[in-house]
């Protein structure tokens, strides 16, 4: 079947991140191509949403050849839902980036190196092929490595040698595991490895591979005992990148996460997905502990990404339609939240002129907007209960006390109140208490550099109350997830 | 003292000439033999940097004025335009078409879409490869 809409929203970052490159001195010309560029991909993207929601899974056969010959893109509700969230961060980040960052790093290929990243994420969540999520992957990684680097300041070159690193050799894994199950099935479209990963069955060696691609994306993810590289990484970029990373990068290792624990390891759950659960529960609980022992924002919100990504893993490891649903509103929910929180602290900091939290205080007189918007965004993290993070607790939740998982559960339960005290002491010793002078503070557009957050928050405030809007669209993805012979036959059997 | 590289300019200036042509004839040869475009540009930009080894990058840059990134943006456009024109003729991303067309000496040969897009890698290969070798060149 022939249909290039999936194709949109790869091809107008790529082709945009070309354009850029022959604009590098004149910047006027790149934001206004980028914003063109990031506009056009939102739209693509809405429009697929509203494809896949009316007409069901959208595939493409890439250059005509049938599907497990070929690169399948398949998109289904889940996918297609990320897209969508990805270029709407993607747009918010490119206007926060056009007031704080400087001009030395715009004329060194920011933009283009951006849309290179925006490529490589819709990518991964759009492949049906599990070498061409790997290309992707290192589409995404390579543009990372550059926007970590970019700018070339101390120890921004010391973490993008860790980050480098690191990521090298978990693709080097990544490939590894491609190989061993390429040796076992024969096949490389997902679909297909999917259905003769079930015609064969359980076997020793499936439950092995499937831990390795455990560990694999658990290195891109950040999860338990591998996300030693993230608190450092994150650390370092500017606020823009930092926002871009917070709500995409690791968000990428879980979608691939989710994608093979619901489409190829059915067979073992029992071991699969109860590592899994144990792995999240620890990332709980890690986070958690990080979130805080810092006093420094920057910190407390980089271990709060660690949280979220244990939460979403457990409603995966759950493997119920409820917790599936629980887990991609949680998805959803997280990466703009996160996005907004990163750039409203990059305001504080820049503000401040210090991510130390013992150095700034009472900034709610003078900037009373930034205050409300940081305050209803971290409620919305907390998830209480009219804002966005909300129903994806309440559902993983749920279905995990319904399993007799109370321990987890409980975990869950009480992280959210561990993020909602982390985040509340950035509020109360940021903004309450006495006003102090900063020194560049004149300087700092903040009414500019707010829209972005804004934008987001608003976002996220519509996620929340429009939940009941939402919900037949979000349970859709979860059914598709829940139920893997519905995207094997949507691919194989047209 | 300025020492006198008579031999190797001399040298250059043949050998050049030959390993293009190497670099030509496993280019196009890609499809039906070993090659195609990642080698066949590695081969043409090993010809440049040669050319670098035996004089200096300012004289290279003269007679050869090219930003090196716009050639990788070029070769970009390229693969990214073979694949749309499979989108314009209604077919998937990335479909390909060829023909057989009689040429007057060459006699009957197969013209294929896939060649535009080997040039498209040939240009993203050549501007890598030269980009790496005159920035790390470059800075002191």
């Amino acid at each position: 079947m022939n249909n290039s809409l999936i194709v949109l929203p790869l091809l107008i970052p790529f082709i945009t991140a070309i354009i850029l490159i022959f604009f590098r001195k004149n910047i006027p010309v790149q934001r206004l191509l980028s914003v063109i560029g990031s506009v056009l991909t939102i739209v693509a993207a809405s429009f697929l949403v509203a494809t896949v929601y009316t007409k069901g899974i959208q595939t493409t056969n890439l250059g005509n050849w049938e599907a497990p010959f070929g690169i399948t893109l398949v998109s289904d509700m889940f996918s297609a839902l990320l897209v969508l969230t990805t270029s709407i961060i993607a747009l918010v980040c490119l206007l926060y980036s056009f007031h704080s960052i400087e001009k030395s790093r715009e004329e060194h290929y920011y933009y283009p190196v951006l849309f290179f990243l925006i490529l490589g994420v819709n990518g991964a969540f759009t492949t049906g092929d599990i070498f061409n999520l790997f290309v992707f992957f290192e589409v995404m990684l390579m543009a990372s490595y550059v926007l970590l680097a970019i700018g070339g300041t101390k120890p921004q070159l010391r973490e993008t040698i860790k980050y480098l690193l690191v990521n090298i050799i978990s693709s080097g894994l990544f490939v590894i595991a491609i190989a061993y199950l390429y040796s076992i099935v024969g096949t490389l479209n997902m679909a297909h490895i999917g259905m003769r990963l079930n015609e064969m069955g359980q076997s020793g060696i499936v439950t092995v591979i499937a831990v390795l691609f455990l560990i694999v994306f658990g290195i891109k993810g950040a999860i338990f005992p591998l996300y030693f590289w993230l608190p450092g990484a994150y650390y370092v970029p500017p606020a823009p990148v930092m926002a871009l990373f917070g709500a995409l990068l690791t968000k990428v290792g879980v979608y691939a996460i989710t994608r093979t624990y619901t489409l190829f390891f059915t067979q073992d759950v029992a071991y699969t997905h109860g590592l899994l659960e144990v792995l999240a529960i620890l990332t709980i609980i890690i986070g958690a502990i990080g979130a805080i022992a810092y006093s420094d924002v920057k910190k407390i919100i980089i271990y709060n990404i660690i949280i979220a990504i244990g939460v979403i893993l457990f409603g995966i490891s759950s493997f119920t339609a409820e917790a599936l649903t629980g887990s991609v509103f949680y998805l959803i929910h997280d990466m703009i939240i996160k996005a907004a929180l990163f750039l409203l602290i990059g305001i504080i900091i820049k503000i401040a002129g210090s991510s130390n939290l013992k150095e700034m205080g009472g900034l709610i007189n003078r900037y009373p907007g930034l205050a409300w918007t940081y305050f209803l965004a971290a409620l919305a993290l907390a998830g209480v209960p009219p804002l966005s993070g909300f129903i994806g607790k309440v559902l993983i939740i749920r279905s995990g006390i319904e399993a007799g998982n109370y321990w987890g559960s409980g975990v869950v339960l009480m992280s959210s109140l561990f993020v909602l005290f982390s985040v509340m002491r950035i509020f109360i010793n940021g903004f309450w208490g006495e006003a102090r002078e900063y020194k560049n503070e004149e300087t700092v557009p903040v009414k500019r550099l707010l829209v972005a957050p804004v934008i987001l928050t608003i976002c996220a405030v519509l996620y929340g109350v429009g939940t009941e809007a939402i919900y037949p669209i979000i349970s859709l993805a979860a059914e598709t997830l829940s139920d893997p012979e519905i995207y094997i036959n949507a691919v194989l059997k047209e | 003292m300025k020492t006198n590289n008579v031999i190797l300019e001399t040298a250059t200036r043949i050998l050049l000439f030959i390993i293009l042509v190497f670099a030509i004839d496993i280019f196009f040869a890609g499809h039906y033999y070993p090659g195609g475009g990642f080698i066949g540009g590695l081969i043409f930009a090993g010809a440049l940097v040669l050319l670098l080894i035996t004089y200096d990058i300012k004289t290279v840059a003269k007679f050869l004025p090219f930003n090196y990134l716009v050639v990788i943006a070029v070769g970009l456009l390229f693969a990214v335009g073979t694949g749309i024109g499979g989108l314009l003729f209604g077919k998937a991303f990335l479909t390909h078409w060829f023909t057989y067309v009689d040429f007057p000496i060459l006699g009957k040969l197969s013209l294929h879409t896939a060649v535009l897009f080997d040039i498209g890698v040939v240009l993203v290969v050549i501007g890598t490869a030269m980009a790496i070798i005159q920035t790390i060149g470059e800075s002191d």
